[in-house]
């Protein structure tokens, strides 16, 4: 029986960092596209992680995921990004009323650092290829949620936080804020990616359109 | 020194941000906590350290859209939003139980169905008796010989009319139960028992302990039309899908195949399109989604106990759940995206589940041994459900029939009535 060798290659802090914020992007267009937060005409088609990817062309939301991804993973400003200083928790996407400001929905990427990364500097060694594959099965998923998810029938907005650790300086483009939480949400659990320094968990919560259980 | 860096993923800040900074009080005296309740109750507990994070959000918000409605495509969703509209009351306890004497406790048997003209079948040891839901009569099929039987399953033709007995000598017969007549028998498909059969139009699939499955084409006299190998051990699970374009099995084996009709051969046994071997007990439960295709649910045997969710185009499992017991069947509900499983040691009970979530929305006791059979009736509001306890029940699990129907008390052994030939 033949042995299969898997090409491994070396993942930095800053590769991983860059594959994450990378990703984020990609991930938070492909929800805008989705979930219809934007008109379909406004989007167009990349290939990346060997699918068919939407991206923006309006420009104010590009740039503001521009600059949410570069914060993610350059940041001159602050010195050391969040990213690699491993003080990033979570990004989460949610998505409002227009009217109200009701949440609707809440897509949770959490993300666990491995600290010796961090600390130490050393490298780790893992596929490109299966971190592609990997990313690509969220991906699929967040295609594939629109089966399940309510339906947003009404004009919707998005916005981003960021869950960080306490001892990260605020930047200057950037407030506190409150978690923008669903009350008794139905949640859903997608896959998840692994560069072997950065794991990224996916989470989709959304209203429940029932009422809730006593 | 190393930072240690929890794992978050399995904590849930934002229900605990949420729970400790809002309004909503825990009732910490309520004795009835709903199943949804319970599961975020249980991520607040796992919460440590909610004071060493911060939320930030960008100043400058991303600019509103300009179309004021949607784009086509999120419309598209296969789930309209209806407006809240009142929960339905599940009823714990079963509203009729039959007694079903003579009912065979084996786990792989198939003894139990539903047909399209209301008529439930059931095999009590060597005789399949018929019980007409619409004015709650009964009447003996067939007894078969003792060295032919015991019946090992049953299974109606589309068309709620003809129907099929497979037998622990290996045979299938042929009935047609308006006129009471058997119409032929199936020999030589199978070297043991058939305890598993699933139909697709004239094709009768049938699965035998020898862990074969055969298409048997019933119009014709050569019946085996096209032979399925894979499984090592008894086929005890056996469904098509809606389209009748894939056939999932489970076995003994653990193994749960799926096949695919586009690669049909006549001349030499059917490659698998999916060989699924995640389940570490015998899969008997299988479920095709109604509202979502190429959706399957499994369920494994006592050394399993999870229910699994598979893309039957990919072959990927997209997700698994732990019930805590013995899983022996499932069913979709037709007007919710509900599950019910039916469970074994120690509950026996029936679990109605919310999909996809996977959170419980009742738990249906009442058998005092495994639930072994499970089928749905046509208008997909009633289960019934039997059991080695020798008791044939029925819930009204998935909603009310909009014409109520006014079931008389009438006995609670009609089987006993007719006499038997022992």
């Amino acid at each position: 029986m033949a042995s299969r060798t898997v090409a491994k290659d070396i993942i930095t802090l800053r590769g991983s960092a860059a594959i994450v914020s990378e990703f984020f992007g990609y991930a938070a267009n492909s929800i805008l596209y989705n979930r219809g937060v934007y008109p379909e005409e406004s989007f167009a088609k990349v290939k990346k992680y060997g699918l068919p990817m939407l991206l923006t062309q309006d420009e104010g939301v590009k740039s503001f995921i521009t600059n949410l991804t570069a914060q993610l993973s350059e940041n001159e400003i602050v010195g050391k990004e969040w990213l690699e200083a491993g003080k990033l928790q979570r990004v989460v996407m949610v998505i409002m009323s227009k009217a109200t400001k009701e949440v609707l929905e809440r897509w949770n990427f959490s993300i666990e650092t491995d600290s010796d990364v961090v600390e130490k500097g050393v490298s780790r060694e893992k596929s490109d290829r299966e971190i592609m594959r990997e990313i690509q099965a969220i991906m699929r998923q967040i295609a594939s949620s629109i089966t399940y998810l309510p339906c947003l029938d009404e004009p919707c907005v998005f916005d981003v936080l960021a869950y960080t650790d306490t001892d990260v300086p605020v930047p200057f483009t950037w407030i506190e804020s409150d978690p923008k939480l669903i009350a008794n949400p139905q949640m859903v659990k997608l896959h998840s990616f692994d560069t072997k320094i950065h794991k990224v968990d996916t989470l989709v919560s959304y209203k429940n359109d029932e009422w809730d259980e006593q | 020194m190393d930072r240690f860096i929890p794992n978050r993923s399995a904590m849930d800040f934002d229900y605990a941000h949420y729970m400790l900074t809002d309004g909503r009080k825990i009732k910490e005296n309520q004795t009835v906590c709903s199943p949804a309740r319970e599961a975020y109750r249980k991520q607040l507990a796992e919460t440590l350290n909610m004071n060493r994070t911060r939320i930030l959000a960008f100043k400058n918000k991303p600019p509103a859209p300009v179309e004021l409605f949607p784009s086509e495509h999120s419309t598209a969703s296969a789930h309209p939003t209806k407006s809240a509209k009142p929960r339905r009351h599940i009823p714990q306890s079963s509203e009729r139980t039959l007694d079903a004497p003579d009912l065979v406790d084996d786990f792989y048997l198939n003894l139990l169905d539903w047909g399209s003209s209301n008529v439930l079948a059931i095999a009590l040891g060597n005789t399949v008796y018929l019980w007409d839901a619409s004015d709650s009569s009964t009447s003996e099929l067939v007894t078969v010989d003792d060295e032919n039987g015991p019946v090992t399953s049953v299974g109606w033709a589309p068309d709620g009319r003809h129907i099929a007995i497979g037998l622990n000598n290996s045979e299938v017969q042929l009935w047609d139960s308006a006129s009471n007549r058997q119409l032929r028998t199936l020999r030589g498909c199978h070297r043991s028992r058939v305890g598993s059969m699933a139909w697709n139009n004239h094709i009768l699939t049938t699965g035998g302990m020898d862990g074969q499955i055969v298409n048997n084409d019933v119009r014709i006299r050569s019946h085996v039309v096209e032979t399925y190998r894979g499984h090592q051990q008894e086929v005890c699970g056996l469904k098509w899908s809606a389209s009748g374009q894939q056939l999932a099995s489970g076995g003994n084996d653990n193994v749960v195949h799926i096949w695919d009709r586009s690669m049909a051969s006549s001349n030499s046994p059917t490659q698998w399109l999916h060989r699924l071997e995640e389940h570490t007990s015998a899969v008997k439960a299988l479920a095709w989604c109604p509202f979502q295709s190429n959706l399957l649910a499994t369920g494994g045997g006592g050394g399993d106990r999870t229910i699994k969710f598979w893309n039957t185009h990919t072959g990927a499992c997209l997700n698994s759940v732990d019930t805590g017991s013995q899983v022996c069947s499932l069913l979709w509900s037709k007007n919710e995206r509900e599950l019910l499983s039916s469970h074994g040691f120690t509950q026996n009970q029936l679990t109605l589940w919310k999909y996809p979530s996977m959170v419980k929305m009742a738990e249906l006791t009442g058998h005092t041994s495994r639930a072994l059979y499970m089928a749905q009736s046509p208008d997909g509001c009633t289960v019934a459900s039997a059991a080695g306890d020798e008791t044939l029940r029925f819930w009204n699990v998935f909603g009310v029939p909009e014409v109520a129907k006014t079931a008389p008390k009438v006995n609670r052994e009609p089987f006993s009535q007719l006499n038997r030939i022992r």
